[in-house]
């Protein structure tokens, strides 16, 4: 201590203020929509896994790609028709690879602090006090996991590439079906999520001291933070386009949508 | 109620720049150091410079040296300056630099990866480092962690923090304590829980900073109430060049309650510009005499010199302060203000607004937060405002020693190295140079002392009751006592002064002093302002008196002292120095000094016709015999 | 142009105390601070509060108002109703000692444990050589003026006193981050800012950022790139393996 008080100091404590916050404003707002916009992707992903139409020429639904068995459920929409884990798998497709992006974003650094705000509420909002008694925060089991973000980028960016390539899949498909569209604007939404990642900038180049020693890391990296700055949008947007995309194929896959060129 | 004592070797009154500069040499001189300051560590004034240290390193126009910024301080003082302030201020300042770089600060850089340099008003090339427009946060937080490491070391070897160098903060000092004639320590209190505190040391070294709280319109703080300059008089150390105060050409005039808070120089050393009502860039009009030769006299040359410094002369936006000062003063005076009593300085028409952003990021954001106003869109509005007093203790250059043994002053409290106005820039690095100066130079007292002197006890005992006497009276409230001596010294010992409105401060600051003795402070002592104010009082009325008396007696105007009676400057008074002291403690005597003339080496260094401005005939021959 | 507005401030010595209420003149332009400068002048002349700079610069006016972290000369009278109570409380998070002064030595202690700048051996004063964009990281956490609220508004310990030994608040874990990525910088940090500092009590939830009146993304550029930086040296085996075969370091 730099001494701030004279050598006996009295007994101190904060000042006993004996509400939750003094905020006047809606604070509660942004919590409760985070949570209502959350659960919502929750409900739909939990509906899209069990969901089996999910692949009408040309297009395979999101939450499906990529396919990765033989079984019928997303015949046709096997990525460069390989099935590397054979035909026994006969449950859904996307409960094999959803853990990727579903971890991907579990443990994504803004997905993080919304949830631990409308969900645990720790803190809802700022200087509104938590209701728990005990903090520990991400120092120890379970989240401590949280720290292998870093892996699921990896993964992602494979999806990402995954997503685009079944979205040229589906441009290059005569005749050309609105469907084609939804999906390039999901890849591009999904890849400027997972390029703007914390875990992306400082792989680039977040991680050396040195920027002007490595130009091309330093460009890299400048364009990261760019994305990275707008990081929640991107979460949202691709989010809700995902959903989007998915729930449009699946509804074509159905013939609910049947217009000529969906 | 006991009184917490504490003993130490120096003791560094002040926080800011020169302060922790000073403690820092002294503790590695191995002195046990207390370092005493009124508020919170790391928030002393210092904090707020805004544009940079002025420091010859020649990393952007290697043409650069010390002569040249010892010529530049010369002239920008009117050649008042204590020349051997000067020169050493010159000499040093580049060394302090480097130094707080290999403490840690991280000024912005050239191309080749140098420390950068910009441009300010009054210095020949770019020479001041800064970090955008935050130098003194830079380097009172750098100078701070470095207290901090000297701290980390000594527990390392003693396992305490504290046993070599140690922050009071938030304690204010109201009395120096002697033994005989030498220092013995100081008498001071908590402003948190009010209790007395004494520090016995052989050695104090002031470094409180400025006035500027005696004016209503001022770029300073509360801290500003001249502290160091009353307790060096009241100890019987004397103060020289009080009469002269910078009035900041560029200070915030809407809204009322911003009034006076600075607008960095670097506004214009970055291309902004001064424009009266009728859209006139009227600092064309204002080149005096003797810079004629050094400023552009067309707006086509001002703007080109922007970009080629080297063939076209600076625009006379960035003349010396006192010059811009009166510059806008007088064009309010002659109808051409702003609606709201200042002219405009506009960047906005003069750089990109992403430029903007980056280079005064601080500018942008305090006109956005306090003024409403988006500097990248639309014009400031500024007029004068009271910043800096180039006055203050009279002290020995090399040492920093007062005349009373055992004190010592740096920084702004002391005197004598900006003469009659100072450059912006030259006090960051004034505070580094003659921090260390100081420090060293109270290490080196205490060093030789045979035996320590002990506070008397009476003393310790007056500064007590004198201490505790508002918070026993029920009398006037202190902050009514206060505004009163603000407008006065506004309003009648500001920018331009006439003999008899100084004279008449004079009554007003005489009756004030009775007042101020009788003033109370309700409440209890623990963190009550009003006591702290009316505490504060004593000092800010004696101080005033100083800058009111040596205003009236200095009969010419030169730098920061404007007489309206007596316009030019007077080669005459050039070498007479005003010196105040206190007999009695209550009533200021100024007396008439002469200054020794410069070294030879160093008046060789002008030309002789910039000399022949300045000299008297006499001083004339002289120098012609020099240099021959 | 001017306003008779009602406040309550908090008013107590060490702890103790209550919302009191006042009516007072608000004039245009005002912040804040201002007003309670008018109480002192007008109605309660030992009301404590601390400023220096009225401008933003020196964080020394941090108060609560109306229930969020905010410098009181920074917050313009204009951002609220004409009939609004404002309530302005101290800091939360740090002791009170009398109205809206708080104890802020808390911060004091934990900057003092932050090992300091260490520079390679034998680069002497005037020979640091950086480029621009290498320093520019650090430089945005040096405009940090020191206000506390980031430390302030930090559930991890204005929810959890007992957390304060083990979490050194956002605003010298940025001071880590500081040093860390300061391109002369040999110390090795990462390791005690999990260990320490608590780097790992921070759950990224953002109150500092919205906070800071200097605007620095303290998250964003220092929090989560020194959580990343510690992954690398703590739980991210394949950076490991390459620094072992490549050895390198990351500075
Ligand atoms: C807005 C602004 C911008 C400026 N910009 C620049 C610039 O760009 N370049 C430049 O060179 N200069 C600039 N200056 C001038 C320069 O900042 C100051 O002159 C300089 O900081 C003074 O430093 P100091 O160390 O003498 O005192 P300060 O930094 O003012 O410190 C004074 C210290 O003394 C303490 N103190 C005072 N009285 C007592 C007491 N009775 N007891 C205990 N402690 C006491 C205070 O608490 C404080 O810690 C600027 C000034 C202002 C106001
Ligand atoms: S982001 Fe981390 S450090 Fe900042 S307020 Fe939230 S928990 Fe605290
Ligand atoms: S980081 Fe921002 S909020 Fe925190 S202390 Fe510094 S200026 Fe204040
Ligand atoms: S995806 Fe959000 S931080 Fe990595
Ligand atoms: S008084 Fe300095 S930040 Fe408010």
């Amino acid at each position: 201590m730099t001494q701030t008080t004279p050598d006996a100091p009295v007994r101190r404590q904060r000042a006993q203020v004996k509400v939750r916050t003094l905020r006047t404003d809606r604070w509660w707002l942004t919590p409760l929509v985070t949570f209502l916009g959350l659960s919502s992707f929750l409900v739909y992903g939990v509906w899209a896994i069990i969901d089996t139409s999910n692949f009408v020429e040309p297009y395979i639904a999101p939450f499906a790609s990529p396919c990765l068995s033989t079984s019928a459920v997303c015949d046709g929409a096997r990525l460069f028709g390989w099935a590397p884990i054979g035909d026994w798998y006969a449950l859904p497709p996307g409960l094999l690879i959803l853990g990727l992006p579903g971890g991907f974003r579990l443990t994504c650094y803004y997905y993080r602090k919304s949830y631990y705000r409308s969900f645990w509420l720790s803190p809802a909002a700022c200087s509104v006090q938590e209701p728990h008694g005990k903090y520990t925060g991400e120092t120890r089991f379970p989240l401590i996991v949280q720290n292998i973000h870093r892996y699921f980028f990896y993964f992602a960016l494979v999806i990402g590439a995954i997503l685009t390539y079944d979205a040229i899949l589906a441009l290059v498909h005569k005749p050309l079906g609105l469907g084609s569209y939804i999906l390039l604007a999901n890849a591009v939404l999904i890849l400027g999520y997972t390029l703007g990642c914390h875990s992306c900038r400082h792989i680039t180049a977040g991680r050396l001291n040195h920027f002007s020693r490595h130009p091309l890391r330093y460009r890299a990296w400048t364009l990261v933070s760019k994305l990275n700055a707008k990081h929640q949008q991107w979460a949202w947007a691709s989010m809700f386009s995902v959903m989007g995309a998915d729930l449009y194929v699946r509804l074509v896959a159905k013939g609910i949508i049947a217009f000529p060129f969906a | 109620m006991e009184i917490e004592r504490h003993e130490y070797d120096v003791v560094v009154i002040g926080a800011g720049g020169a302060g922790l500069r000073a403690a820092i040499e002294a503790r590695q001189q191995g002195k046990r150091t207390a370092i005493v300051c009124k508020s919170l560590f790391g928030k002393a004034h210092t904090v707020m410079a805004e544009g940079g240290a002025a420091a010859a390193m020649g990393n952007v126009n290697s043409d650069d040296n010390w002569m040249v910024h010892f010529r530049d301080t010369m002239r920008g003082g009117k050649f008042l300056n204590n020349w051997r302030m000067a020169e050493l201020h010159a000499k040093e300042a580049p060394d302090r630099v480097w130094e707080l770089e290999a403490w840690g600060a991280l000024f912005d850089r050239t191309k080749d990866g140098k420390i950068s340099q910009r441009n300010f008003g009054g210095h020949e090339y770019p020479r001041l480092a800064h970090v955008g427009d935050r130098t003194g946060l830079e380097m009172i937080r750098t100078l701070q962690q470095r207290v901090v490491a000297l701290q980390q070391e000594d527990y390392e070897t003693h396992g305490d923090y504290e046993a070599y160098i140690k922050v009071f903060q938030e304690c204010t000092v109201t009395r120096l304590l002697k033994q005989d004639d030498r220092i013995a320590g100081a008498f001071g209190y908590w402003r948190e829980s009010g209790a007395y505190v004494l520090f016995d040391a052989p050695a104090v070294v002031l470094a409180t900073g400025g006035i500027g709280k005696s004016y209503v319109v001022t770029s300073n703080s509360w801290e500003y109430t001249g502290d160091g300059h009353a307790l060096a008089l009241l100890a019987g150390a004397k103060l020289i060049n009080m009469e002269f105060i910078q009035f900041h050409p560029t200070g915030m005039v809407w809204p009322p309650s911003v009034r006076g808070i600075l607008v960095t120089e670097s506004v214009r050393g970055d291309g902004g510009v001064l424009r009266n009502s009728e859209g006139e860039r009227f600092m064309f009009q204002y080149i005096p005499e003797v810079f004629k030769d050094k400023y552009a006299t067309t707006e086509e040359e001002g703007d080109r010199w922007y970009t080629d410094q080297a063939n076209n002369r600076r625009p006379p936006e960035l003349l010396p302060r006192d010059e811009v000062a009166r510059a806008i003063n007088a064009e309010v005076k002659a109808g051409r203000g702003s609606p709201q009593g200042g002219v405009y300085l506009d960047v906005s028409t003069r750089l990109p607004a992403e430029e903007i952003k980056r280079r005064l990021p601080s500018m942008h954001h305090q006109f956005k937060e306090l003024a409403d106003v988006d500097i990248t869109a639309e014009p400031m509005q500024v007029g004068p405002t009271c910043h800096y007093i180039m006055g203050g203790v009279e002290v020995d250059a090399d040492s920093g020693a007062a005349s009373v043994p055992g004190l010592f002053a740096a920084g702004e409290v002391s005197g004598g190295m900006h003469g009659s106005n100072r450059l912006g820039g030259n006090s960051l690095s004034d505070l580094l140079v003659f921090g260390r100066r100081a420090g060293a130079g109270a290490a080196a007292y205490v060093e030789s002392l045979a035996a320590r002197p002990r506070p008397a006890q009476e003393a310790v005992d007056a500064a007590r009751a004198e201490a505790e006497a508002p918070l026993q009276r029920s009398g006037e409230n202190p902050y009514e006592v206060h505004q009163e001596l603000q407008r006065t010294m506004n309003a009648l010992v500001g920018i331009i002064r006439k003999a008899d409105e100084v004279a008449e401060a004079l009554e007003v600051v005489e009756k004030l002093k009775e007042r101020a003795q009788l003033v109370g402070a309700a409440g209890s002592r623990v963190y009550n302002p009003g006591w702290h104010l009316a505490l504060d009082l004593r000092n800010m009325v004696l101080v005033s008196e100083c800058v009111a008396r040596a205003a009236l007696k200095r009969e010419e105007s030169r730098g920061g002292h404007t007489r309206d009676d007596f316009p030019g400057m007077n080669p005459e008074w050039r070498r007479k120095l005003l010196v105040c002291s206190t007999g009695d403690g209550r009533s200021v005597e100024v007396e008439e000094r002469v200054q020794p003339s410069m070294r030879d080496d160093l008046i060789t260094l002008f030309d002789r016709d910039e000399l022949k401005k300045y000299l008297t005939d006499e001083e004339m021959a002289e120098f012609d015999g020099i240099s021959k | 142009m001017s306003y008779k507005a009602k406040f309550k401030v908090w008013r107590g010595e060490g702890g103790e105390g209550k919302l009191e209420d006042f009516t007072v003149e608000v004039n245009e332009g005002e912040v804040v601070l201002d007003i309670i400068h008018r109480l002192q002048a007008t109605q309660a002349p030992d009301l404590a509060v601390r400023w220096n700079c009225k401008a933003g610069k020196c964080g020394s006016c941090s108060m609560e108002i109306n229930g969020k972290p905010r410098l009181g000369c920074m917050t313009r009278m204009s951002t609220f109703q004409e009939d609004e109570t404002i309530t302005v409380t101290p800091m939360r998070t740090f002791p009170v000692i009398k109205d809206l002064v708080t104890d802020v030595s808390f911060n004091y202690q934990k900057a003092r444990e932050v090992p300091s700048f260490t520079p390679p051996e034998g680069v002497r004063p005037g020979e640091y050589r950086m480029q621009q964009v290498d320093v520019e990281r650090s430089q945005e956490f040096r405009k940090c003026i020191e206000c506390f609220m980031c430390n302030n508004v930090c559930h991890v310990i204005r929810d959890h006193e007992e957390n304060k030994p083990a979490f050194s608040g956002p605003r010298f874990l940025m001071r880590i981050a500081e040093l860390d990525m300061h391109p002369y910088d040999v110390a090795d940090r990462k390791e005690s800012a999990q260990q320490d500092h608590g780097l790992g009590y921070c759950n990224i939830t953002k109150c500092c950022t919205e906070v800071c009146p200097e605007h620095i993304k303290i998250t964003d550029n220092a929090l989560i790139p020194m959580k990343e930086r510690v992954v690398d040296r703590k739980y991210d085996p394949l950076v490991w393996l390459g620094n072992k075969i490549f050895k390198r370091s990351s500075k």
